[in-house]
């Protein structure tokens, strides 16, 4: 077994109108700079995955994405697989 | 009639639910959120609102997996009447019982104010002795309640008749004015496929009884009463 840091990032699908990431874009817009455009906010989760290689690290991350840690009808989500620091493999 | 209901961590809105249960007549048991089961001969399971575990991650993504829930959803897939409010809504959606999700409100604050709700849907059990298109006043107490589904969903709702309630102004009209979430089409409660489950994000239960100022959201609950004493098996002797 190894150990893995799965990183993932949660956004709103882009179907959903985010209305945290279009004030903040409007609060840079007034702050001078107009070339800032498409802010979107979302979440980062991280955790520790033990799994016997990468591939499936990613396949026990995505499912615990699916399950719980997004929610499919409004978020996307996205995950890195890392190898875990200051973990002995 | 029988309602259970179910108090998560976090719930906050499970005493007055209780409290407007009895003012309707309705016999009401505590459910708690570690219980393996409803309680037995329940007719009426209600998700109470409040902040379940903190809203934790997503609001009603963590209570949807608490014990009890495992026994609401095989309730409600029975046919079993569930009422969802506020957090309970937000619940009904994550466990899949209602379709579409409940987002951050477009206006991005918390929203504690009375609103106007225009009855859509006569059909539903939990809207039975309401004439279509009457007003109701209600509390609206929310941050996340603006009601999202992709179109196919919206389309559906829309033409299944299963828009129960929808935000309007004083006058009944529906527009963006009287959307105070941003709402898809100003949607304040959905009915599941079958009519038995309605997620509403106003409070019914705090204008229950004249005392708190308006007993508009008691129809709610009279509906209820109504449509099980008619759904009912009848133990009138013949007089023949």
């Amino acid at each position: 077994m190894n150990s893995y840091t799965a990183k993932i990032t949660i956004t709103l699908r882009s179907s959903i109108l985010d209305v945290q990431g279009k004030t903040v874009e409007h609060a840079l817009h007034s702050l001078h700079m107009p070339q800032l455009t498409n802010v979107r906010i979302g979440k980062y989760v991280e955790m520790h995955v033990q799994a016997p290689d990468s591939a499936t690290a990613l396949d026990v991350a995505t499912t615990a994405c699916r399950k719980l840690i997004a929610n499919p009808v409004m978020e996307d989500f996205v995950i890195e697989i890392a190898a875990a620091e200051g973990q002995l493999a | 009639m029988k309602a259970a209901v179910v108090t998560f961590p976090g719930s906050n809105c499970d005493a007055d639910a209780r409290h407007a249960c009895a003012l309707a007549g309705i016999d009401v048991a505590a459910a708690w959120h570690k219980d393996g089961a409803l309680p037995a001969d329940t007719d009426l399971v209600i998700l109470p609102g409040g902040f379940s575990y903190g809203d934790y991650l997503r609001t009603g993504a963590i209570a949807r997996f608490s014990p009890i829930m495992a026994d609401v959803v095989r309730f409600a897939n029975n046919g079993g009447l569930v009422l969802g409010i506020c957090n309970g809504f937000q619940i009904l959606c994550e466990s899949g019982l209602l379709p579409g999700a409940l987002v951050r409100n477009s206006g991005l604050s918390f929203v504690c104010k009375d609103v106007y709700l225009r009855t859509e849907s006569t059909s539903t059990p939990f809207t039975s002795t309401l004439e279509k298109g009457a007003l109701l006043r209600i509390p609206i107490a929310h941050g996340e309640g603006r009601f999202v589904a992709d179109a196919n969903t919206i389309d559906e709702l829309e033409a299944q008749g299963r828009v129960a309630f929808r935000y309007c102004n004083a006058d009944g009209s529906v527009n963006v004015d009287a959307n105070p979430n941003g709402s898809a089409n100003n949607i304040a409660g959905i009915v599941n496929a079958g009519g038995n489950v309605l997620g509403m994000m106003p409070h019914p239960e705090r204008y229950a009884e004249a005392l708190l100022g308006c007993a508009d959201g008691m129809n709610v609950f009279a509906s209820l009463v109504q449509h099980y004493a008619a759904a009912a098996p009848t133990t009138l002797v013949s007089s023949q």
